[in-house]
């Protein structure tokens, strides 16, 4: 298969061979679970329980509320111990809303368990994406975006190639790839639903070539008849060839358009964790309760690859991999590139944490000094979203974001090329993060002021109509009396007018009565 | 001479000719394409934040807007918009960005003590956005999603039972900081001593 290169990119010691040396160990279950009821992008999910009630294995306990979003699961059975704010994984160190579960040691399914659907070829693509909806399956490689809405393609978007992401090209991060070397029947079976469930002509497997033993894996899996449909392709390794729109620029030469998506190419991307997480709730009726988590880096005595239930502390995974080695500062959640500092160890895993990362403070030496700006360059070589991140830089220091937005802000993928590259140790990424959410930000605001000033607008209406109508009201009244009041002079008038006619008869009368009495009288 | 005389009525003929053509065009398109209202102002106001709570001396921010359109108020007197609302002021009109003339506040939205509401409706006829429901002797409350913030309803309320609340900063409204914009300080006036101690000793 021919292959093709991104722009720019860095070439970084991988240092997975430290956790992949270790078989993949299947964790016990914690006393106490904290699941997060936020662990995706989009809205927060609602809570379905409450404290003391009893919950069973796989039992939904969060339900999604909202079109991007994803349901929460008990990862094991035990009983609600509240709705706490418990630390978690998130940039920022907060606290937020975890539900917490004390086990009870049986980790048994209940009643309400999915059906499993060994017949999955003859269900329909919306009752299939129904099925990953309800298991709460999110992107596992990170992101964390509800698979259901990515599966769901917009109207007039014919998928034809399903690429299965297992290059994971962020350094020390080793789940995937122990994944398709324990799983490769899983992971294909994963993708074979994924394909019937968008009807996908062609599958791609991309792994990068320094995971041989995956690759290996995966192509001894595949079944002879099936070549043509399942292509595993090795790709050179190279940062951050993981990114979606890098991987398929290395497959197929095609960029994804900006602000498009790999849909408008007629592709979509799934990472191999999720895949599978799809294969095992349509086979087993299975959600999302667990991953495999790399528990490495320079900090923990025996790194290797854990497969632990959504909800455990970091404390309980790094115990399990041997522990810390004395001095360890800083503990990160994915990668040396894209990760970030978690405050302790207490914060659980969730669905997207794909690495533990420990490190000394000799490990991951802090930055010298940020010096200014000189124009050098390197950023605009190694951006493999071929932007100008220096321009850019000069725009988010300046709260330019009409200019930022021109320069392609987001289309950056914040991989970290560019910071990593700075002779002058500028935290770049955090500038376009700081725009980024600084413009969503401003985007909100504009949308409250617009609700804001239609209220008001209507409020004013409806005082202007208000006013009117009570005018009306008054001058309606005012005629009704005015003509009441002219009324009662016509009947003054009637009365007179009645009086007056009779004055008039009886006048009448009594002359006419003279005649005839005179008349009789003559008779007479 | 008289050839001049010609020359000089044509040309007062031919100049008089196109004025009447022109003014004619012009008086045309101004009743065709004539604009309702006043765009600057509708610009202007789709800047401010909408808060309707006349923190401006203007009452509400449309005629605020208005204001700056006619040049009568300045582009500093919104604290709900903060800094941003001056810049993009700014820049829409060219003018120079000045600093807040009242210190920006936190945004907060009101909260009714429901125990204490007597239900007078006071409040209700001085929310500026409707956010406000309840009925005559019934309790108030407010609803979250619409409440500006404008402090509106505080004074009208005989006892006293609305209070402005921060807004909850959850993990969903948590943003990025911007990145120290100076961290090294040149230590310039060291640097200045040096070179005076220079050219003393020399």
């Amino acid at each position: 298969m021919q292959l093709h290169r991104f722009h720019g990119g860095l070439k970084l010691p991988d240092h997975k061979a430290e956790s992949t040396s270790r078989t993949l160990l299947t964790m016990g279950v914690p006393k106490f679970l904290y699941v997060p009821l936020s662990q995706h992008i989009g809205a927060q999910t609602e809570c379905v329980v409450q404290p003391g009630n009893r919950v069973t294995k796989g039992q939904r306990i969060g339900q999604a509320k909202d079109y991007i979003c994803a349901n929460v699961h008990a990862p094991t059975s035990g009983w609600i111990r509240g709705i706490v704010e418990h630390p978690v994984p998130h940039p920022s160190c907060l606290s937020a809303p975890c539900i917490k579960i004390e086990s009870d040691g049986h980790d048994q399914w209940g009643d309400g368990r999915m059906e499993p659907w060994p017949d999955w070829r003859k269900r329909d693509s919306r009752s299939l994406r129904e099925r990953v909806r309800d298991a709460g399956i999110v992107g596992m490689g990170g992101a964390a975006f509800p698979t259901a809405v990515k599966l769901n393609p917009r109207p007039g978007k014919r998928i034809r190639t399903l690429v299965v992401n297992g290059a994971e090209c962020e350094p020390y991060i080793s789940c995937d790839d122990i994944l398709m070397r324990t799983h490769p029947e899983a992971i294909l079976e994963g993708a074979r639903i994924v394909a019937h469930m968008i009807g996908a002509e062609r599958v791609l497997f991309a792994v990068e070539d320094n995971k041989p033993e995956a690759l290996r894996a995966l192509t001894d899996a595949v079944p002879g008849a099936e070549r043509d449909f399942i292509q595993v392709v090795s790709i050179p390794s190279l940062y951050p060839t993981g990114g979606e729109r890098q991987l398929i620029k290395v497959l197929t030469g095609r960029e994804v358009p900006s602000a498009g998506l790999p849909a408008d190419l007629g592709m979509v991307c799934h990472n191999t964790g999720t895949v599978k997480a799809i294969r095992d709730a349509v086979l087993f009726g299975q959600p999302l309760i667990s991953r495999i988590v790399t528990v490495t880096g320079p900090g923990i005595r025996e790194p290797r690859n854990i497969e632990a239930l959504i909800g455990t502390p970091f404390a309980d995974l790094v115990e399990a991999a041997g522990g810390y080695v004395p001095g360890v500062d800083r503990l990160v959640m994915g990668g040396p590139m894209m990760g970030f500092a978690v405050a302790d160890d207490a914060v659980p895993v969730i669905k997207g944490t794909n690495c533990l990362l420990a490190t000394r403070p000799q490990d991951a030496p802090q930055p010298g000094p940020v010096m200014p700006c000189i124009r050098c360059g390197e950023c605009t070589r190694v951006c493999p979203a071929n932007l100008l991140p220096q321009q850019m830089y000069w725009f988010a220091k300046g709260k330019d974001f009409d200019a930022i937005q021109d320069y392609g802000l987001f289309d950056c993928i914040e991989c970290g090329c560019c910071a990593h590259v700075c002779p002058s140790n500028i935290p770049l990424v955090q500038y376009y993060r700081f725009a980024k959410q600084e413009i969503w930000g401003r985007e909100k605001d504009r949308q409250k002021a617009d609700l804001a000033r239609e209220r008001f607008e209507f409020r004013q209406e409806r005082q202007e109509r208000e006013e009117q109508e009570k005018a009306e009201r008054l001058a309606r009244k005012k005629a009704a009396l005015a003509k009441k009041d002219s009324g009662q002079t016509d009947k003054k008038a009637a009365i007179e007018d009645a009086i007056e006619r009779a004055r008039a008869k009886k006048a009448a009368q009594a002359i006419e009565e003279t005649p005839e009495q005179n008349r009789e009288r003559a008779d007479s | 001479m008289r050839s001049l005389g010609e020359g000089m009525l044509n040309a007062i003929l031919a100049i008089a000719g196109l004025a009447l053509a022109f003014g004619l065009i012009l008086g045309y398109s101004a009743q065709r394409f004539r604009v309702e209202g006043d765009p600057i102002a509708d610009q202007i106001n789709s800047l401010l934040p909408q808060t309707q709570c006349g923190q401006c001396s203007f009452p509400g921010c449309r005629p605020y807007a208005e204001a700056i359109a006619s040049g009568e108020a300045d582009i500093n007197r919104c604290p709900p918009g903060g800094e941003a609302t001056v810049l993009a002021l700014a820049d829409l009109l060219g003018r120079d960005p000045k600093p807040l003339e009242a210190e920006a506040k936190e945004k907060a939205i009101a909260l009714i003590d429901e125990q204490t509401c007597i239900g007078c409706t006071l409040c209700i006829q001085a929310c500026p956005v409707d956010a406000i429901v309840g009925a005559a002797k019934q309790m108030h409350t407010v609803i979250e999603q619409e409440c500006t913030g404008c402090e509106l309803c505080l004074e009208p309320c005989p006892v006293d039972c609305i209070e402005m609340v921060p807004l909850e900063r959850g993990l969903q409204d948590w943003r990025w900081s911007q990145p120290d914009p100076s961290p090294i300080e040149r230590p310039r006036a060291a640097r200045h001593k040096a070179t005076e101690e220079r050219r003393e000793s020399a």
